[in-house]
């Protein structure tokens, strides 16, 4: 890669190459502690512009790149090997248009979730989809992973709510998918793209899709026994009709963690497990679905259920599940949070089962969720300094996806695959599946450089496996 | 005299019925994935082209071909998990006789697409047709979770799961719906369900269309949460006047409240339709779109609306025709020539509306295409998305237009 530092910095200026060791030891990981990777150097581009001629560049030289966000991905997916280019795309950060009437906001790959909640919240509207790390995590990286969280539950992923993209293809060619006004300009490629994990190219600006604020919002916390008749109660809810914008779950390994750490939200420590329900919409709407889910937790044996009056009681519910990955970190040296999917009326029996292996393996598994659409979050506290724990830990998450898929469910419902699921994709799709993403891959990325080496293990597409690869 | 192909089909599978068509084309409607991936491999062997219908009530079935397929022997419904409000159907299923199924247990697909209550699921994923729910339930793929896919060389694909919420892999089920077939034969499909509203009602004011446009923006901008919100033209709301039409689900308080917003948020006068008028309304309109030869959609925002009307009336008519206000999908059906119809998606795209032509004789489809040109870099991309999905072409379906003066890339 001689000279390409230079070449670089002729494209961005001198403070955007980082090369030493020290400047990119802050993207050796994503928020995944498992997996571990150094680019060869890391560049900031500042304007689509910068992108398109970096792109270019790496393309005449035959150089790997990966997009990277603010590297808050939970899959080991936005991390670059040696023998590749970081292209790190928080400077595209602005904001280019809302137009309130439309429902419609333009922007760059780098603005953060949050900032843009922000920005909206300004016109009576909101960008429904809120991962966790909304406070840090961008818009661009929320694409490629089609990111989730507690609000998708009603309002539906990225994948829901992005309308148009400008791309640029990994041979610097670029591309526009998708129109603002929702009906695309031939088959969808907007579908396609989102959640692609930066596999097919770089998105250099999102038209995306804005709902209005709801006009009543009620959080409601009912307390349960047991995981199981929490559980049950989530089925319920769902089968009624309701939907809830969003419904999670803590069990109470989770409840204690939160409730000795700074985060304290006055969940009942001694419950088994909770559930927070947040509903929203028209007032009539909302008062007969509070009655209509109050009765269903009762019904299953809800030892206690709570309603948030003001609006400082809500955020306080809300804080402890928000912050309980922060909160475990009190407990545990090192933690892995697990993402897999299940048919909701499964959720009493894969949890039984998370327990099962989590006992077998000796390790502390600690469960919170959003339960509503059966995406589980099992969190395995480790020592990552302990290598036979390490081993265990791998085993053990091998262990829970194989029971998810058995369930009927998925191996990912919002993390993505990266470099953590790709051993479990053989799982859930077969041979001549996997040929076809690598061959929809290709078209998009002939020479494989974007992200090389995720999302699909090659060696089980029917062309390596015909060529006695294995 | 026996038709060589017929031969070779029946040759090939004892247990295929081979038919011939009106037309004398050999006709095969495979009662399995397995035996579609057969024939369509049998079909890129030997160079056949195929002529891809459903249960034969939408597209009119001209499409020149040497052999005809039909998924409509795949009827059945495979599973149905209420507690998970979660389906997987076989492709030639109608909606009427799934609508049937799922009521019995308290569910229903929030779909109403144009065409008749016999059309099949295939065909309505593959032409990605949505009606006037779409304001209230999103686009038709947003309930769609995966599909069995056999592509044009007879692999067998299955993308996507039966979870609601599910990132694993590319999200190959998405370009399937809308795709006109283009990528391969869709055979069974994994849908999302809602719980039946205990209410549903509608409620019509009517009159010049500008006080009704004027009305439904002033309901979009205040943010009232409709399942459907739909301008319909006089002709094709039986009216004298023009119609907009306001559909409310959900429990009887909130459907009560939400009427009252109605009232509240615009001046209109709206009427509550009996249970009767409103299953006439909206299966009217969505039979409309057979009543003339040629059907297009357009994707308007609401300030676009009244504009995109107006070009309309201007090169074809506004007889039959019904606009989405807040979901933004105007839908066309009338008589058009091609010259007619490129102008009309020239002038859109130069506003950036794209213009997807749904139904038409063949003739019209080949010129015209169901997209027409293509947006920047996306032209390559789609014809190297065909070879994945049908390397020999052997699905008959024409998605750009040999006639359209604006190139593709």
């Amino acid at each position: 890669m001689t000279g390409l530092a230079s070449e670089l910095r002729t494209i961005v200026g001198d403070r955007a190459v980082k090369e030493r060791p020290s400047e990119l030891t802050v993207f050796r990981s994503d928020g995944l502690p498992t997996h571990e990777a150094t680019p060869h150097l890391a560049v900031l581009p500042s304007t689509r512009e910068q992108v398109v001629a970096i792109v270019q560049l790496l393309h005449r030289r035959g150089i790997p790149f990966v997009a990277r966000g603010a590297g808050t991905g939970l899959s080991g997916g936005a991390l670059a090997h040696e023998d590749a280019v970081l292209i790190v795309l928080t400077r595209l950060n602005r904001i280019k248009r809302i137009d309130p009437v439309a429902r419609r906001a333009v922007v760059e790959p780098g603005v953060v979730n949050a900032k843009l909640g922000e920005a909206v919240a300004a016109h009576g509207l909101q960008y429904a989809p809120d991962p966790s790390s909304q406070a840090a995590c961008t818009i661009g990286g929320n694409v490629a992973e089609n990111a989730g969280g507690p609000h998708c539950l009603k309002y539906g992923t990225t994948t829901n709510h992005i309308v148009a993209l400008e791309v640029v293809l990994p041979d610097g060619s670029q591309a526009s998918f998708g129109s603002p006004h929702g009906e695309p300009w031939g088959p969808d490629l907007v579908g396609l793209f989102v959640g692609s994990e930066g596999m097919f190219g770089i998105a250099t600006e999102i038209t995306l899709r804005l709902v209005p604020l709801p006009r009543v919002v009620r959080t409601l916390l009912a307390a349960f026994s047991s995981i199981r008749a929490a559980s049950e109660a989530v089925s319920d809810i769902i089968a009624s009709g309701v939907v809830p914008a969003a419904l999670e779950m803590m069990d109470g390994p989770c409840i204690r963690a939160v409730e000795e750490s700074i985060y304290a939200s006055g969940y009942p420590t001694d419950a088994a497990a909770v559930l927070l329900v947040e509903l929203d919409g028209h007032p009539e709407g909302v008062a007969f679905e509070e009655q209509s889910v109050t009765d269903t937790l009762i019904r299953h044996g809800a030892t206690e259920v709570r309603r948030a009056e003001t609006a400082t009681e809500r955020e306080r519910l809300w804080q402890g599940r928000k912050k309980a990955f922060g909160a475990m970190g009190r407990v545990t040296r090192d933690l892995i949070v697990q993402d897999a999917v299940v048919p909701r009326s499964s959720l009493p029996d894969v949890l039984d089962r998370i327990g099962v292996i989590a006992a077998e393996a000796e390790l502390r598994v600690v469960n919170v969720f959003h339960a509503g659409d059966g995406n589980l979050h099992p969190n395995i506290c480790y020592d990552r300094r302990n290598p036979e724990e390490v081993l265990r830990v791998r085993d053990a998450s091998r262990a829970i996806m194989q029971a998810c898929v058995d369930a009927g469910g998925s191996i990912t419902g919002e993390h993505g695959v990266g470099s953590d699921k790709i051993g479990f994709m053989e799982m859930i799709f077969d041979a001549d599946t996997l040929t076809a993403m690598c061959d929809v891959r290709r078209v998009f990325d002939p020479s494989g450089r974007a992200n090389p080496g995720k999302v699909v293990p090659i060696h089980a597409c029917r062309e390596w496996r015909a060529g006695g690869v294995e | 005299m026996t038709n060589p192909i017929t031969s070779r089909l029946q040759e090939f599978s004892a247990s295929a019925q081979v038919a011939l068509t009106p037309g004398g084309l050999p006709r095969i409607a495979p009662h399995s994935t397995e035996t579609m991936a057969r024939v369509l491999s049998l079909a890129t062997e030997e160079g056949w082209s195929i002529r891809l219908e459903g249960r034969g009530t939408w597209c009119p079935p001209d499409a020149p071909a040497d052999l005809v397929v039909s998924t409509e022997a795949m009827d059945r419904v495979i599973a149905v998990a209420p507690p998970d409000l979660v389906c997987t159907v076989e492709a030639g299923v109608s909606l009427a006789s799934l609508t049937l199924a799922l009521g019995d247990q308290g569910m229903w697909l929030p779909w109403d697409p144009p065409g008749l209550p016999d059309r099949s699921i295939g065909s309505i994923v593959a032409t990605g047709a949505t009606g006037a729910l779409r304001e209230g339930f999103g686009p038709l793929r947003d309930q769609l979770l995966g599909c069995t896919v056999v592509t044009g060389d007879g692999r067998i694909l299955k993308p996507g799961g039966i979870v609601v919420k599910n990132v694993a892999g590319y999200d190959l089920t998405r370009i399937e719906a809308g795709a006109f077939g283009a990528f391969g034969v869709l055979t069974e499909l994994n849908l999302r369900l809602r719980a039946r509203p205990e209410i549903d009602r509608t409620h019509l004011a009517t009159g010049e269309r500008d006080d009704l446009t004027r009305g439904a923006r002033d309901l979009v901008e205040a943010g009232i949460e409709l399942a459907a919100l739909e301008l319909m033209s006089p002709v094709l709301g039986a009216h004298a006047n023009w119609i907009l039409a306001a559909r409310i689900l959900g429990p009887r308080d909130a459907v009560r409240g939400q009427a009252a917003r109605l009232h509240d948020t615009t001046t209109l006068n709206w009427v509550e339709t009996t249970e009767e008028q409103a299953r006439a309304l909206w299966v009217g309109a969505a039979h409309a779109a057979l009543t003339g030869p040629v059907s297009i959609r357009l994707g308007v925002l609401i300030e676009g609306l009244d504009q995109t009307i107006d070009l309309l009336e201007e090169r074809l008519d506004t007889e039959l025709l019904s606009a989405g206000a807040g979901s933004g999908t105007i839908r066309w059906t009338g008589t058009a020539s091609e010259e007619s119809l490129l102008a009309v998606r020239r002038i859109a795209a130069s506003r950036e509306i794209p213009v997807t032509l749904e139904r038409a004789p063949w003739d019209l489809r080949r010129t015209v295409g169901h997209f027409g040109a293509y947006r920047e870099g996306v032209g390559g991309l789609v014809e190297k998305l065909r070879d994945v999905f049908d390397p020999s072409r052997v699905i008959q379906v024409a998605l750009e237009g040999a006639g359209d003066e604006e190139p593709g890339d």
